[in-house]
Formats: structure tokens, C-alpha cells, sequence
């Protein structure tokens, strides 16, 4: 084990796989960073820091920097990843999917199915996400039920330093096209990272914490602030089973539902919208697959049907919290 | 250099306001009392002003993430900007917004654009709007070097030049987006080689001159109003600043901002100018200079006491009705 920051563990992660595997390939905006100015190639590194390092080991030719031009980004990926490649493309923020929709929806997503199961698509898509630096609609959105919702495309979200790495390597070894959100405020998470070869499968949640009167279920950030709630009630003799499924496609199903069946009650956190959201989609599972065991309505503790403000005030009304969290915990419990 | 005394003095004051405006802001986020990205526009002030100089309030523009200096010289309430800053009620987007998100509707300022490229295809549907009012209007993006390499600005400029439209695009290159260099990212010799290849006419010219800008869009504007299509410009310029508040900015050259700012100062180059040519007085400058620094003085002071957005703001504005 090794002390380490989210940033550090997925920087690490990309080396020890360009190293691993010479088809491995980064490419994106200022990923290199300095390209064709006077400071020169390797001036920063990606703007949060990610890519540092690896062109002046792995050279120009498999560390690329690119135009801004994201379904540019997006579609030479999906093409390179079916030559045979295995590109590692970064968008500098979640939003800008919004550009790449055609490549991932229409293209990698489907080739394999599409060409009767003859191809297929290697490619990973790293991403910043989330809300909670002020950065306004256009650079604060969580856009992971947008792509969970498209078969063909597998979606991660490490929320400790460890499943950073872990997560990380299992999508650059996985053959099919694996969307991975790293939340911005988690870069300079610290943690303990296993060293050398670490992997953490897909479908397989993290238990957190275990409980008996309630089980939550959340990711990225959101893991931290279902923590500090459950922290807080424990005082009160209220527990929590806490999963983070980690991926969001596949699902681990089975960790979400024995836990509900144990608790008879489940609080789903996702800093989204409301609507066709991951947060709706396992509180449907839980509704249809373990009726019988709850003994309180599932709730959902989201953001509002709104794009993400800017002022402080604004933003920190629009996410879910501690508190809010908390505040949703004691009534289920208390539900009769 | 054909402008009347108060043509001057009004682009004078205008570079002056979005200058000290940024500075304030520089000022004012190092010591954290400002959240989210911001990025300044300091030292690109004479295309801003010389551009909108020649538009009229109807006439429309879209901006970038570099939009402060774009909204004041669109006629964008610099108080109420200020305000959008700083996250406040009455700013000029209710606190929503933000620094990439300053809009005004009410003098035809389409907003500034987290998106790069996010402003051209906005810019040629304000234009296709403009043809079917038949009233002689225009409409303009701003947009930076980096953002030439995006497939919407492609494919708005073919529209627009198969629709015919008066919609002019105009490119701010500062040599950079954000840390790459413009050469590496663009593959043709310049970004108006390759917006001609359109068929759209197009100029390259000299940022740093507000009065090459002014004459420039004079020009390009009159042809777009007069229903000739599409038009389009490239101006060479330099930013002052950082890509955001908080770049080390260790991809520049050592002395390249201090270069910039001694040489290529488009504010000293406008002063030098119409002093020189007795057009206006020092005396004349430092005045507009005093009364700039005391708006800017005011709006922060107002900015600074005015109260945050309620929180029922946040789920109000999502639609006009639901
Ligand atoms: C679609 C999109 N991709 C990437 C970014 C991140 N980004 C913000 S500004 C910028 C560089 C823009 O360069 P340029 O167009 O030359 O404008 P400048 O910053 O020089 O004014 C980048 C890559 C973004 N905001 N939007
Ligand atoms: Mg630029």
C-alpha cells in the first residue's frame, strides 16, 4: 500500500498500463499540455494534473495532445480502439459529452452488436464531473444516467483513491467501451492504494460500511456525504449499510438487494436531476425485486429538476448534503 | 482615424472599463473572495470595442468563456455585472450564471459560453433570425483560436454562407488555447485561409489597433447589412492574463507578457495615437481614466454588500412555463 491522492493514483494507473501495453494511448486537450507554445510539451500535464509525466516516458507518438474538437476526440478513439488500439481520450469536463454523443451512442456503443459480436471497441473516455467548485451549468453537471441508459457503453466512478486506480486499470484491460468519471473534487483525495497491478471488476460494489436500519446507495462524492450522515446518527443507535456500486453499468444488483432485504429500507444519493436518473433506476430495482422487505417508502436524495447555478449559496442548495442526507435517513427510519 | 471627439472618448472609456474591470477581478480572486473559473480579457480590449463600436443595440453577438469585455462593450450594465460575479440576487443573471454565463437579451448580448465553439451556430440563427425581420441587422460571434477547431463552427459557417446571411464570425487569436499553442492545433496556415475556403469573405488583421479593428469591422459590418453574406475576421492579439485565474502560465516565454504588455498594449497604442495626432489630451484621458476607476470602485463596493440569490431561485427559470 501506498499514500496517494485520487490525481496521483490514476497518473499512476495510466503509466503502469502504457508501460504494460504498447497499444495503450492517451490522447485529448492539453493532455501533454504546452504543445506548440514556447514553455514547450509537458508545461502542465492535463489541466487537473492526470496525464503529467507521461509524454516525456511514452513520447509524442502515443501521448497526443488535440484540438479542441470532443466528437473529433470521441470518434478517433472509437475508430483507433477498432484498429486495434487502446485509446485512453480525455474530455476535459462531463459536460462536453454533450459534443461526443454521436461517436458514443451511435458508434462505439454499437459496433460489437451492430456487427454481430465480430468487433470491438477497447476505448476508455476519462472525464471530470460533478458540482461544488462553482463552476456554473456548463461545467457542473453529472451526466453518468445519460450514458448508463445506452447498452454498449460500461460506466465508472471511483470514489476513494484505490478504486481510482483499481477501476482505471480494469477499463483500460476491458474490451468493450468504458465511459470513467473521476468527480473534480476527488483529485486531491488522499488514500491508501495498493501497488502494482491492482484491479477492481466491474459490477462488484464496495460495501462501506455496514448497518442494519438503512441502506444507502451512492457514488463519487456522493459516498463521503452519506459517511458524515450515518456518522452522525450513529450516536442515536441508527446504522447504515452504505454501497457504493462503483459502476454504475454493469450493476451490482445483488449487493444493492441483499442489503435492502437486510435493512427493509433504502435512500439512493446521486447529485443529478431527479428524472430517468440513476437514483430512480435502483430505487425502481429495489421497488419491483424486494417489495416485500421494505418498511418504508425508498426515497431519492438528488439534486432538483434544474441545471446546476453558479452563486455559492445556489449551488450548495442545489446539492444533496450531510444534513439533508441525514435529515432523510431519520424519517425512513422512523417511517411506521 | 475618422471618428468624432466623442467616438474617441466613448471607445476610450469602453477599453478602460473592461481593463480595470479585469484588474479588479485578478485583484479580487487571489484572495478567494470570487468562486468558479474566470477567465480575463485583458489586453484583447481594442477588438471588443472596436467590433461593437460598429454594431447597434438590435444587432446581436455571442460570446466565449472570455466574455466580460465582449458584454461591456455590447452595453451590458457593468454594476449589474459585477454583481453576476460575485453571485448576487440582481446581478445580471440573478446570481445564476456566472462569469461564463453574462447575457443580456435587452442589448442584443446572446451570452458568453462555457462551450468553446458554443457561440458561431448561435450567432448564424440570431443572423437567419435578422434576414427574416428584413430590418437590417446583424449578428456577430466572438470567438477565440482554439475554437476554429470545432465541427459546429464548420458547419454554421457553410450554412451561413449557403443562407446567405448577415452573420460575420469574428477570431480573437491570442496564440494560445489555454496551454497549446495555436500553430500545433490549427492545421492550415491561418484560421482565415481556412474559413474562406467557404466561400466567405475574410480578413486578417491587427488586434492591437483599435483603429485598424474599428475600420476593419466598419466594412464587414456594412457588407453583412447590405445583404452580401457572411463575412469573417481574424485578429491577431495577446492576453494579459492567464487561460483562468490561478495558471501558472509556465508554457509562455519568460518575458512574453511583459513584452506584450510594454509593446503591445492596445490601450498605450490608442493613447500614443490620438495624442499624437492632438485628437485628445492627456488631460483628456486621465479624466475618463478617473471616472472608470471610480465606476469600477462603486460596482464592486455594490457588488461586494449585495445580498446572495434565496434559495428558491435555484427551480425557478428552468422553463417559462411547466
Ligand atoms: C467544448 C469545450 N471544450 C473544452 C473547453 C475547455 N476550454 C475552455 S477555454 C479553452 C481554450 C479556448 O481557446 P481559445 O478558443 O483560443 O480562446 P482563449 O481562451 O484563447 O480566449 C478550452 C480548451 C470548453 N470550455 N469547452
Ligand atoms: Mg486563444
Amino acid at each position: 500500500m501506498a499514500k496517494m491522492s485520487y490525481r496521483e493514483a490514476l497518473t499512476e494507473t495510466l503509466h503502469q498500463e502504457m508501460a504494460n501495453d504498447e497499444n495503450v494511448i492517451v490522447m485529448g486537450e492539453d493532455v501533454v499540455g504546452g504543445t506548440g507554445s514556447p514553455g514547450g510539451p509537458e508545461a502542465i500535464g492535463g489541466v487537473f494534473g492526470v496525464t503529467g509525466g507521461l509524454y516525456g516516458k511514452f513520447g509524442a507518438g502515443r501521448v497526443i495532445d488535440m484540438p479542441i474538437s470532443e466528437a473529433g476526440i470521441a470518434g478517433t478513439a472509437a475508430g483507433a480502439a477498432l484498429a486495434g488500439k487502446r485509446p485512453v481520450a480525455e474530455i476535459m469536463f462531463a459536460d462536453f459529452i454533450g459534443l461526443c454523443m454521436d461517436q458514443l451512442m451511435n458508434q462505439a456503443a454499437k459496433f460489437r452488436y451492430m456487427f454481430g459480436g465480430k468487433a470491438t471497441c477497447p476505448m476508455v473516455l476519462r472525464t471530470s464531473y460533478g458540482a461544488g467548485m462553482q463552476a456554473a451549468s456548463q461545467h457542473s453537471q453529472s451526466p453518468h444516467p445519460m450514458v448508463t441508459a445506452i447498452p454498449g457503453l460500461k460506466v465508472a466512478m471511483p470514489s476513494t483513491a484505490a478504486d481510482a486506480k483499481g477501476l482505471l486499470t480494469t477499463a483500460i484491460r476491458d474490451d468493450d467501451p468504458v465511459i470513467f468519471f473521476e468527480h473534480k473534487t476527488l483529485y486531491g483525495l488522499q488514500g491508501e492504494v495498493p501497488e502494482g497491478d491492482y484491479l477492481v471488476p466491474f459490477g462488484k460494489a464496495r460495501i462501506v460500511s455496514e448497518g442494519t436500519d438503512c441502506t444507502l446507495v451512492a457514488t463519487g462524492r456522493m459516498v463521503s456525504f452519506c459517511e458524515d450522515a450515518a456518522k452522525a446518527l450513529a450516536a442515536d443507535g441508527i446504522s447504515c449499510d452504505i454501497i457504493d456500486p462503483r459502476t454504475t453499468s454493469p450493476l451490482d444488483e445483488d449487493a444493492i438487494l441483499d442489503s435492502v432485504e437486510k435493512t427493509g429500507r433504502l435512500i439512493v444519493v446521486d447529485e443529478t436531476p431527479p428524472r430517468c436518473s440513476f437514483a430512480a433506476d435502483v430505487a425502481a430495482l429495489a421497488a419491483s425485486e424486494v417489495f416485500s422487505s421494505l418498511k418504508a417508502p425508498i426515497k431519492t436524495v438528488t439534486g432538483p429538476h434544474s441545471p446546476v447555478p453558479f452563486a455559492k449559496e445556489l449551488e450548495n442548495a442545489f446539492l444533496p448534503s450531510p444534513l439533508k442526507i441525514k435529515a432523510v435517513i431519520e424519517k425512513t427510519v422512523k417511517y411506521s | 482615424m475618422q471618428l468624432a471627439r466623442q467616438e474617441l472618448e466613448q471607445a476610450y472609456r469602453q477599453m478602460k472599463t473592461i481593463r480595470d474591470f479585469e484588474d479588479h477581478l485578478h485583484r479580487e480572486i487571489a484572495k478567494g473572495t470570487i468562486g468558479g473559473f474566470t477567465h480575463l480579457y485583458g489586453g484583447q480590449e481594442s477588438i471588443a470595442v472596436g467590433v461593437c463600436e460598429n454594431l447597434k443595440r438590435t444587432d446581436y453577438i455571442t460570446s466565449t468563456h472570455r466574455g466580460h469585455g465582449h458584454c461591456i462593450a455590447k452595453g451590458c450594465d457593468v454594476k449589474g455585472m459585477m454583481k453576476e460575479l460575485y453571485g448576487r440576487a440582481d446581478g445580471l443573471c440573478k446570481g445564476k450564471g456566472g462569469s461564463m454565463h453574462v447575457a443580456d437579451m435587452d442589448v442584443g448580448m446572446l451570452g458568453a459560453n462555457g462551450i468553446v465553439g458554443g457561440g458561431p451556430p448561435l450567432a448564424t440563427g440570431a443572423a437567419l433570425a435578422a434576414k427574416l425581420d428584413a430590418e437590417g441587422g446583424v449578428a456577430l460571434s466572438f470567438g477565440g483560436d482554439g475554437s476554429c477547431n470545432q465541427g459546429p463552427v464548420f458547419e454554421s459557417m457553410n450554412i451561413a454562407a449557403i443562407l446567405n446571411l448577415p452573420s460575420i464570425y469574428v477570431y480573437e487569436n491570442n496564440r494560445y488555447s489555454e496551454h497549446t499553442g495555436s500553430s500545433y492545433v490549427i492545421a492550415s496556415e491561418s484560421i482565415a485561409s481556412r474559413v474562406e475556403a467557404f466561400g466567405i469573405h475574410t480578413v486578417k488583421a491587427n488586434g492591437f489597433d483599435f483603429f485598424e479593428v474599428h475600420e476593419v469591422m466598419k466594412e464587414l459590418v456594412a457588407m453583412a447589412r447590405e445583404g452580401k453574406g457572411p463575412c469573417a475576421v481574424e485578429f491577431e492579439t495577446t492576453r494579459f492574463y492567464g487561460h483562468f485565474e490561478g495558471d501558472p502560465q509556465n508554457y509562455r516565454a519568460p518575458d512574453e507578457v511583459k513584452n506584450d504588455r510594454e509593446n503591445n498594449d492596445c490601450i498605450k497604442i490608442f493613447r500614443s495615437k490620438v495624442t499624437e495626432a492632438g485628437l485628445l489630451s492627456d488631460e483628456d484621458l486621465d479624466k475618463i481614466d478617473s471616472e472608470v476607476g471610480d465606476l469600477i470602485e462603486v460596482a464592486a463596493e455594490e457588488a461586494a454588500a449585495a445580498p446572495a440569490p434565496s434559495i428558491d431561485e435555484v427551480t425557478t427559470d428552468v422553463y417559462v412555463s411547466y
